[in-house]
């Protein structure tokens, strides 16, 4: 079984993130980066797709020439091969163009599944996955909380509000999984050192038979018109509870003078 | 007058709130055609028609899918060639607004928290820290509208009912079946209007039941901190945060959780916070409208005993 993982650089998490005034794109270099964290869990359950059924895993990682180093992390878990699509004219990619570039590369590595993570943590618009398996005219199997391929058949519980459905259909398709689908494994000493030769293709829209007026700035679906910070919170009121509980009396005052209660 | 499409979110006809915050708001851009899959159509007209549906479009199909709703989102904007495309910003609200557009070729805004009459949208990002008016620039807009973020009003109307008359089962994803693992009755953290959520501070995962009777007393959803989540004492689907869910409730209680930047992501929109914990210096109460600086476990079950007393 082929198995194809996305995934995608973004800032770390702890970071202060700001949006370039120049052009109102996420400004992704003045920051540290990481691979996303939910697509740790995609990397790991394709892994385990592979320890079950054979086959190999191959990562796909669209984003600058540095991107690389975020696609070196998620070979050193294990993947065998990496397909990394990179040109300035994606600079500023909505999530359409994204999910197109994406379904252009997954064309050339065809294979029988693509996992993916169920959000990214900058964007966090939960919209390529849907927008992926839409381009490639496969099921979309979203938010899988479990997943399991069954011959033909590929099967996820997908999360609910109050539990989940099982939810099936034939692949090739595209599945996105959710945080605590497993438990990630860190990459070891060797996996690390293993990731540096393993074979990485390089992709330009031109490779893809992508137009470089349909992707980035040019041709992202939306525009930011405009951005500000939000204005911080204030803190309000505070009280001290004497130790009987009794400062819930208060509060419960605060709560039915704003119609809490 | 501009025709404005609205998918229903619902259960069994059972419309969710935000069917009829996105009801309200089209109202202001045109006239609302509700799109309506599954079963429960007969429960469902009522509260659409009372909530200004000039007409609803109907189609078979399971609505627990993105298939059957991004097939019927497709034919019913060929027929009323809608200004806008309304979903909720849900899993699956959005799985079928992305297919739709990336269907149709156009633009798509998730998670928009308010909409002017020009169709530009406003979007909390980075964790609510910054807040982006963006617009669509291709094709029918379809935006993600974030529960809690529009106010209900009723407007009668007197929608005629429209057969999309779909062959159903748009692919051949089916659900086999459908697990209820936590008994219902209390709403989704992600669309509440009040929201208590449990963190580290609650010690033991039993305490859970602290959070739960304040929430049961408020009408709440429980969320939880990951530091909670990840110690297994409560499921994954309720945590708040960064690598959880994004919640913008009326009314955000925190207790006994310390306030970590990514738990803030997830909650620093709530329209009022308060918080219990026992660190006066804890970072929560730097964005509470209201603090109790205090054991949990003396303030939390008197809180309860007495926002009952003032229900009752
Ligand atoms: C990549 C990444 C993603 C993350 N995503 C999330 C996320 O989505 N959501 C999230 O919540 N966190 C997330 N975190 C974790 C976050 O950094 C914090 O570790 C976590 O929020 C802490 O949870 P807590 O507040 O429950 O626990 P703690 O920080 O341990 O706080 C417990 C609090 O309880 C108080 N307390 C203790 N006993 C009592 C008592 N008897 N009465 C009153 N108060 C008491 C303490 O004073 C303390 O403030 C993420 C971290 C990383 C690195
Ligand atoms: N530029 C990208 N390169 C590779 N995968 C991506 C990219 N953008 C998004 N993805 C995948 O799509 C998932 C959802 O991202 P998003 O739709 O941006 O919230 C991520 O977890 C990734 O697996």
């Amino acid at each position: 079984m082929k198995i194809l993982v996305t995934v995608k650089r973004v800032p770390d998490t702890a970071a202060e993130k700001r949006l370039d005034p120049a052009d109102k794109t996420l400004d992704r270099e003045s920051v540290e980066t990481i691979l996303n964290p939910v697509d740790e869990y995609a990397v790991e359950e394709a892994l385990r797709l592979k320890e079950q059924h054979g086959g190999e895993v191959v990562v796909l990682c669209m984003g600058p020439s540095s991107a690389l180093a975020t696609v070196r992390k998620a070979l050193s878990m294990g993947p065998d091969a990496a397909v990394h699509v990179h040109d300035d004219a994606l600079h500023g990619s909505c999530a359409f163009n994204t999910a197109k570039v994406l379904q252009a590369a997954i064309r050339q590595v065809e294979p029988d599944i693509v996992l993916c993570g169920s959000e990214s943590t900058d964007a966090r618009t939960s919209l390529v996955p849907s927008a992926l398996a839409e381009y490639l005219g496969w099921p979309g199997l979203t938010g899988a909380k479990q997943l399991e391929v069954d011959g033909a058949t590929v099967r996820v519980h997908r999360e609910t509000e109050n539990g989940y459905d099982v939810v099936e259909a034939d692949g090739p398709a595209v599945v996105s999984v959710v945080k605590g689908i497993n438990e990630p494994r860190y990459p070891s000493f060797k996996g690390i050192m293993a990731a540096k030769s393993k074979p990485v293709t390089d992709y330009t829209l031109a490779d893809l038979g992508v137009d470089p007026g349909e992707v980035g700035t040019a041709g992202a679906t939306t525009e930011v018109v405009d951005f500000a910070p939000r204005p911080p919170r204030q803190a309000g009121q505070q009280v001290k509870d004497p130790g009987d509980g009794s400062a819930a009396v208060e509060l419960a005052e605060f709560l039915a003078g704003h119609k809490f209660i | 007058m501009p025709r404005v499409l609205v998918l229903v979110e619902h259960e069994e006809g059972a419309a969710k709130k935000v069917t009829y915050e996105m009801l309200t708001k089209a109202r202001d851009l045109g006239e609302p055609v509700a799109v309506f899959v599954g079963e429960g159509l007969e429960t469902a007209r009522e509260g659409l028609a009372r909530h200004g549906a000039t007409a609803v479009y109907a189609a078979g199909g399971d609505n627990r899918l993105s298939g059957p709703l991004t097939g019927a989102l497709a034919a019913a904007a060929d027929r009323a060639e809608p200004a806008a495309v309304l979903v909720a910003a849900t899993p699956l609200g959005k799985d079928a607004g992305a297919r739709l557009a990336a269907r149709r070729g156009w633009g798509m805004l998730a998670d928009i928290v308010d909409l002017d009459g020009d169709l530009v949208a406003t979007q909390n990002v980075f964790g609510g820290a910054t807040t982006v008016r963006a617009r669509v620039r291709t094709g029918t807009p379809v935006l993600a509208v974030k529960p809690n973020s529009f106010p209900v009003q009723e407007a009668p109307a007197e929608p005629e009912v429209v057969d999309l008359d779909l062959a159903e089962g748009q692919d051949a994803t089916r659900v086999t079946d459908h697990v209820v693992q936590e008994q219902g009755g209390r709403p989704d953290v992600a669309e509440a209007e009040i929201v208590v959520s449990g963190g580290r501070g609650l010690q033991d995962p039993s305490n859970f039941a602290l959070v739960e009777a304040l929430a049961d007393t408020l009408g709440a959803a429980v969320g939880a901190s990951r530091a909670a989540v990840d110690a297994g004492w409560y499921p994954h689907q309720h945590q708040v945060g960064q690598t959880g869910k994004t919640v913008s409730p009326q009314l955000y209680v925190a207790v006994g959780i310390s306030g970590a930047i990514q738990h803030r992501a997830g909650m620093q929109t709530s329209k009022t916070i308060v918080a219990v914990n026992k660190d006066a210096d804890a970072p929560i109460f730097a964005i509470s409208d209201f603090g109790v600086v205090g054991d949990l476990f003396k303030v939390v079950p008197r809180l309860t005993d007495e926002v009952a007393k003032r229900k009752a």
